[in-house]
């Protein structure tokens, strides 16, 4: 069969089109939104505590030391997994791990620090969602890594395990301190 | 075939239904009802891939229409809401994005690609025409004359 070079023109610019837009998806999980909070600063808040909703946290409480800004709920099977890995953070590393109880129901969460340990020096009731929404946060767990003076440095959606402490976390913090050490 | 016409009612049941959501948002005027529609309809929901807030059933989504539902009430504009949810979700959100240094190839290439077809177009037509006119030797066209002259 003889084909008009010419007519290879179309299909060949196709597949070029079909490459360059796999090579997107290959290359950007197009499920991962990029935070727009890096550098900002935290948004002011004031929620209760979890489990003593008698007296409030706001952002202020989060400062001093670079810290792990956790959000994590019940409802969410991945932050089971991820749990270990925030408890041996707590506990090894020279880090604040703070939490917010997203969306959820203070007797379950209270529950689910009992059954799995609790890692957060503070946990914030985020039930409705607000202080979420203004950390453009969408789904849970999500980390945001803060600076001694408020600024978020770096967000992290989905479980923080030991590659991301190691490949991503770590080294941050690392230069964070140092940058602090060193003014 | 019956089957069919039972999957097709089906389908187009089932179109309205999944498009719905299904709060009950109380609105004073009819106009803040209609502005709470079009909002939702043009945010996309943060979570999912294609799905605007209006269609979705994820947390996220509920939360924002929420929010959106309180900002309307508060008497934000349209532009202060649309803001409100770029500051936090970024271009992501917005079905309609913003002309800036990432979204100008989105908002250009169409017209581009246009140009580049147009001037295609006129390329391959001026060379056709030059081919016609190059093709007929004069002895040839002579002979055309000729023949067009015989036929009448």
């Amino acid at each position: 069969m003889i084909v008009d070079k010419r007519f290879l023109v179309p299909l060949l610019g196709f597949m070029l089109l079909v490459a360059v837009l796999a090579l997107g998806f290959k290359l950007r999980d197009p499920h991962l939104l990029p935070s727009q909070m890096l550098n900002r600063s935290l948004p002011a808040f004031s929620l209760p505590r979890l489990g003593d909703p008698s007296k409030t946290w706001s952002e202020k409480d989060l400062y001093g030391k670079v810290s792990l800004l956790n959000v994590w709920a019940t409802w969410c099977p991945s932050c089971v997994q991820e749990h270990p890995q925030l408890m041996r953070i707590s506990r090894e590393e020279d880090i604040s791990v703070f939490g917010i109880n997203y969306n959820d129901d203070t007797a379950k969460a209270l529950a689910w620090l009992q059954r799995y340990g609790n890692p957060f020096q503070l946990n914030i009731a985020d039930h409705d969602g607000q202080l979420a929404i203004d950390l453009g946060v969408y789904g849970a767990p999500e980390t945001f890594l803060v600076d001694a003076k408020g600024v978020i440095r770096y967000r992290h959606v989905g479980v923080v395990d030991e590659h991301v402490w190691a490949d991503i976390f770590a080294p941050m913090i690392a230069e964070l301190n140092r940058q602090a050490g060193g003014s | 075939m019956q089957i069919f016409r039972y999957l097709l009612v089906f389908v187009l049941m089932s179109g309205p239904a999944a498009n719905a959501a299904i709060d009950a948002y109380v609105f004073p005027s009819k106009d803040l009802r209609v502005r709470y529609y079009d909002l939702i309809e043009q945010l996309r929901c943060p979570q999912c891939l294609n799905t605007n807030l209006a269609g979705s059933d994820a947390m996220i989504a509920q939360d924002l229409r929420r929010e959106v539902h309180r900002m309307i009430l508060e008497g934000q504009t349209d532009a202060e809401i649309l803001q409100f949810m770029h500051h936090r979700y970024g271009d992501f959100v917005l079905y309609k994005p913003r002309f800036n240094s990432s979204t100008w190839v989105l908002w250009l290439a169409p017209g581009m690609v246009f140009c580049v077809a147009l001037a295609g177009c006129i390329v391959m037509v001026r060379r056709r025409q030059g081919q016609r006119s190059v093709s007929l030797s004069d002895p040839d066209r002579q002979r055309l004359d000729q023949l067009l002259k015989d036929k009448a």
